[in-house]
């Protein structure tokens, strides 16, 4: 274990927030490209991920672990909505017979 | 070659498939990698506790319910129809200037510092836990409260209404 952390001493903090950057960025560009409801909620998961990431990052850069304990918190709270969103997916799913999201511009009025 | 970059890699790899894949099975599948690579970034970070829960919750818990409830829908190949690519452009275009806008952000700040790890036992349970019951035992009651009620609410959403049956 002590190897493998050491590996870390030549990684700018830069590069993890490059790297959070293209991740949360392509969680967007998956929301804006895909029409399926389950993948624009696997690409909203994408982008909470990323934010955790930097989130730990940062807290191994300054030594607190109170940015640890958030990304505890963010887990749980994407469990929580992870079980709702399906839900009404699923729900969505046995009234309109397809998980297409242009089917619900009905919603609109 | 350093390790961190060779797992960044492979996570922007991963990532790009899920959003690109045609198969929805495919697209979940290649996100499970995608967050197995993370979990190896957490332990790089040495964040051990992350780790066990990133593996745990998200690989274990979270895509085996979207695998789940992508069975049980029983799409077919049409289920996703034809989307313009003048829509696709669009998209692929909005992404890239949210990532330079960020780019150009990060840059201006420019911490260049490398991360080092000052305290070697900072993401073990035994830290962790002495800093999310003392400081933080009321977010996490609290957070207790929200998963109850999430539980309630995706019982009563998912199941069907008997009066319209």
């Amino acid at each position: 274990m002590e190897s493998l952390t050491n590996t870390l001493h030549t990684v700018p903090l830069n590069h993890y927030i490059l790297l959070s950057a293209i991740i949360f960025s392509i969680g967007v560009m998956g929301v804006l490209l895909r029409r399926n409801a389950i993948i624009i909620f696997m690409s909203v998961e994408l982008m909470l991920n990323a934010v955790n990431l930097l989130l730990t990052a940062f807290s191994v850069y300054s030594g607190d672990a109170s940015g640890q304990v958030f990304v505890f918190f963010i887990m749980a709270l994407a469990a929580a909505e992870v079980a709702v969103g399906l839900a009404i997916i699923v729900m969505i799913y046995r009234n309109t017979n397809s998980i297409d999201i242009n089917v619900l511009n009905r919603l609109k009025w | 070659m350093n390790t961190f970059y060779f797992i960044a890699f492979l996570s922007i790899f991963f990532s790009v498939l899920v959003i690109s894949a045609k198969n929805p099975v495919h697209s979940i599948l290649y996100l499970v990698l995608t967050f197995f690579t993370f979990t190896i970034q957490y332990i790089l970070l040495n964040a051990q506790f992350l780790a066990i829960v990133n593996f745990i919750v998200y690989m274990g818990a979270i895509l085996v319910l979207f695998l789940y409830t992508l069975m049980l829908m029983n799409l077919n190949k049409d289920s996703e129809p034809f989307k313009s690519n003048i829509v696709k452009i669009a998209a692929v275009l909005g992404g890239g200037c949210l990532f330079v806008v960020l780019f150009a952000c990060f840059r201006q700040v420019g911490i260049a510092e490398p991360v080092v790890l000052k305290d070697p036992g900072l993401g073990l349970v035994k830290n962790l836990g002495k800093v999310l019951f003392n400081e933080f035992l009321l977010p996490f009651e609290i957070s207790s409260l929200l998963l109850l009620s999430a539980m309630v609410g995706a019982v009563l959403l998912a199941t069907k209404d008997p009066k319209t049956v």
